[in-house]
């Protein structure tokens, strides 16, 4: 008895020429075309209410979205809170975090933020000072601000960008670091821009993708 | 007088007597009106707890059956169920529970309603949860919660339920707060259906629900954050209208949202008007006719050859309500690689996710495909094309062999029962190879005849499906299950249930002693060796039917089908057909897992 079915098989029949990439885009077999990988920043307004918090963090790690770091605080609004998030992935990856965060029920508006926003990170540096005059020397350098001292340590306070933290954390080290602590990103759009704000909800996710659409500017 | 109206709670023993009327709710704000209304009409009490307003916001919504098991912390719920019009059917596992609400939502599009009891209960529900996240099914499921001062210290079947359940339901609630908790169960009875369907919960703890609480449920609405968009944006819709003129070689992919966005009649205008072939993905099934010419029936992994031929060979694809599973489209590198994608979708987050859309239509389906038949002028110069697939047709023909001598084959069990059954009649499978034969050789005319496990392929779905089914459908609507052995044997207790309620579902065991799915790949990929997969210590499902109180049928030969399946519809209750097939049979034809469309598999060998 037959098993299976009739018909030509694989090798007798026609195939296309086309193919797609890993991101599901048609390419030019012949020039391999992949998308490489940005770091950004994009904030999102939600609803300040218990679990918002794991909504968003589970949706990043079940998603397998690459994430670098992940802030939230409350807003000139009290039921409101923002959340900042810097991702590391390829254009279509950063416009799948987007929308993804967008479905979230407590999530009122998602953007990605242009390069020029305002970032902000906070270390925390403890460091030995056996030295008290070089470290301070070091720390007016950085705009650090002292915050405690004791005959072995002292720990400042900076804020700035992270390139900026990376500095003075690279250059504190001559003294011997006993402890860091970093908060993550913070960031807003400059003038009048806004953030993420709630009349950005309707911003039609098609037109974004639409290959003849423009991109926005931000698009760096 | 009902028993709920005798049991007042303490503060309410200490009104005054006489304002207690019959159908006793004794607030004293709200006892004047009480005592009209009750004599005038049963429903307008006013409600007294957190779980009266859960049970009213569930009446207000029209819900008609609610599928669940008792216990400690739903307690409250139910008792306030005991008086509403509301049938609640007890299931013999919270898994099925979940399933027949699933199920139920599918074929009646509202959705299916499910309750557990905190812990073990809320994890039982969770597979069912699962499944109806992954397949878009409108599902709102209820959960006893310890109360809110013993919650995080470990107390007695206690769960995280919103914390397990958060990642597939598309929206969850701890409710906090006796007075809130009935809005909080409308909201999330609308969340479910609105916009691309899919399941919410609501944990209940038990001091919430047994809370006083004079405030009746806000009606099902969607809270404002919540947004879906109708319809697509003109221009893109223009551009893909201009792009389906002028395409040589169309294909319309229809998926389930098409189903459940009420969108199949418009798909078949537009297709017929312009003689654009359809496919359909497997939760797809029933969108369009299969009798039509223009129907290639499923693509995909086990899709038919001129499906996949089609698919993998088209210039302009128009993919509707289909999120591009991997089942779908094998490997991404050889989906469609000549076509631009027309991607219709309620959920922007679906567009180019898996693969590229070079017109995102974003919006309802029913919506969108009628902007595209308004902006659609010309239909596709496509003759060749069309008379290329019908030549496909006939070179991949889903044809099998059936040799009176050698062992039942379930293909023709498949087309016996489609034969004995109207058009209008519903399937539910398990999952494995009957499922996939269920697909392929039962010819679906109508929406909403299909409920399978897609997304998910939950093993168990199809008996607790045909229990929800059976009580959306219409009376003179049949519902068939097709099932597996294995599939069977992991929610059989249902039978119980059908049993009681005396539900017509006809279930046929295609049993072939096997996991069969499991050995069929261990025959392609793992050199025959069976583990695990030998099931050749089934009961005897016709046997135990009977002990279920169902009526059991076994078929062993080519003679017994027509007349066992005939008898088995006939009975008016829950039958069983255990139906012994060729252990050996399989499904053709196949792409293996991240392959090429093109280059399915007729046979073992091409494997
Ligand atoms: C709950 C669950 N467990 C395991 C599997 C893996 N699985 C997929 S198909 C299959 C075999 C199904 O066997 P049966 O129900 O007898 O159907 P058949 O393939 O023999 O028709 C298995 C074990 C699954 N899909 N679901």
């Amino acid at each position: 008895m037959k098993r299976g079915l009739e018909g030509p098989a694989p090798e007798e029949r026609p195939t296309p020429a086309g193919r797609r990439n890993k991101q599901g885009i048609r390419i030019d077999p012949e020039v391999e075309a992949t998308h490489e990988p940005r770091r950004t920043v994009i904030s999102a307004l939600v609803a300040h209410e218990p679990g918002v918090l794991s909504d968003v963090s589970g949706l990043f790690s079940r998603r397998q979205f690459n994430i670098e770091s992940l802030t939230v605080g409350p807003t000139e609004d009290e039921d409101r809170a923002r959340i900042t998030i810097v991702v590391e992935e390829p254009d279509p990856g950063i416009d799948q975090v987007e929308k993804q965060l967008r479905k979230l029920v407590p999530v009122i508006s998602v953007r990605e933020l242009e390069p020029d926003a305002m970032r902000r990170e906070l270390a925390l540096v403890k460091v030995d000072a056996a030295d008290p005059a070089s470290v301070s020397a070091v720390a007016d350098m950085y705009d650090a601000t002292a915050v405690d001292s004791s005959p072995e340590t002292a720990t400042f306070e900076i804020t700035g960008s992270r390139q900026k933290i990376e500095a003075a954390v690279e250059t504190f080290s001559q003294f011997g670091i006993r402890e860091i602590s970093r908060t993550g990103l913070t960031a807003m759009a400059r003038g009048t821009d806004q953030t993420a704000g709630a009349d950005l909800t309707a911003q039609p996710a098609d037109e974004a993708n639409y290959s003849d659409a423009t991109q926005p500017a931000d698009d760096d | 007088m009902s028993e709920r109206a005798a049991k007042v709670t303490p503060a309410e023993d200490e009104q005054d007597d006489d304002q207690i009327t019959d159908s006793a709710t004794p607030d004293a704000a709200t006892a004047d009106t009480t005592a009209t209304d009750a004599a005038s009409e049963e429903t307008t009490d006013p409600v007294t707890t957190g779980a009266e307003s859960v049970v009213r916001a569930l009446e207000n919504a029209g819900v008609e059956y609610a599928f669940g098991v008792q216990g400690g912390a739903i307690m409250p719920v139910y008792d306030a169920l005991y008086d509403s019009d509301i049938r609640h059917v007890t299931m013999a596992h919270e898994q099925g529970a979940a399933h027949a609400a699933d199920a139920y939502g599918i074929v009646s599009g509202e959705p299916g309603v499910c309750l557990a009891t905190s812990g073990p209960g809320a994890t039982n529900l969770v597979t069912g949860i699962a499944d109806a996240d992954m397949d878009s099914d409108p599902l709102l499921a209820l959960t006893g919660q310890v109360s809110t001062d013993f919650v995080g210290n470990d107390a007695f079947q206690e769960t995280d339920t919103t914390g397990v359940t958060t990642p597939i339901t598309k929206d969850n609630t701890f409710a906090s707060d006796s007075d809130r908790v009935g809005s909080d169960v409308s909201e999330a009875f609308a969340l479910a259906s609105e916009g691309r369907p899919g399941p919410t919960l609501v944990d209940l703890p038990k001091d919430v629900t047994n809370g006083e609480t004079d405030r009746e449920p806000d009606e099902p609405k969607t809270p404002d954050t919540y947004h879906v968009q109708e319809q697509a944006d003109p221009e893109i819709v223009a551009a893909a209208a201009d792009r389906i003129e002028n395409a040589s070689r169309p294909v319309m992919l229809l998926g389930g949202g098409v189903i459940k966005g009420e969108a199949s009649e418009a798909c078949r205008e537009f297709a017929v008007e312009h003689e654009i072939p359809v496919i359909t993905t497997m939760p797809g099934i029933g969108a369009f006719p299969e009798d039509h010419e223009l129907s290639l029936e499923m693509a995909g992994m086990h899709g038919t050859g001129y499906a996949n031929m089609a698919i993998t060979h088209c210039d302009t694809l128009i993919g509707i309500g289909t999120r591009f599973d991997d089942r779908l489209t094998g490997g991404i590198e050889t989906f469609a690689p000549d076509a631009e994608v027309i991607h219709v979708d309620i959920d922007p987050a679906e567009i180019s996710k898996n693969i590229h859309a070079d017109y995102p239509l974003v919006g309802d389906a029913e919506t969108v495909v009628e902007q595209l038949a308004d902006a659609v002028d010309e239909s596709p110069a496509a003759k060749k094309w069309r008379a290329q697939c019908q030549q496909w047709k006939s070179d991949y023909s889903m044809a099998y062999e059936a040799p009176e001598d050698a062992p039942v084959q379930p293909e023709f069990v498949v087309e016996a029962l489609d034969e004995a059954t109207s058009d209008q009649a519903i399937v539910t499978t398990g999952v494995g190879q009957h499922q996939m034969w269920a697909a392929q050789y039962w010819t679906y005319t109508e929406p909403r005849t299909w409920v399978s496990s897609h997304g998910l392929g939950t093993m168990g779905y199809g008996l607790p499906a045909a229990i929800g089914a059976r009580l959306a459908a219409d009376d003179d609507q049949e519902v068939v299950c097709v099932d597996g052995d294995g599939s069977f044997l992991m929610t059989l207790q249902g039978l119980s249930v059908a049993v009681r309620e005396n539900l017509d579902i006809t279930v046929a065991v295609l049993n072939n002693e096997y996991i069969g799915m499991v050995r069929q790949w261990q025959d392609a990929f793992f050199e025959g060796r069976h583990a695990a997969s030998d099931y050749n210590w089934m009961p005897e499902f016709d046997k135990l039917a009977e002990a279920f109180g169902a009526c059991g049928f076994r078929i062993d030969d080519y003679d017994d089908v027509a007349d066992t399946i005939e008898e088995a519809l006939a009975y008016d209750g829950p039958s069983v057909i255990d139906v012994h097939i060729d252990p050996d049979a399989n499904v053709y034809p196949m792409v293996p897992s991240g392959g090429d469309n093109g280059q399915f598999a007729l046979t073992e060998d091409q494997l």
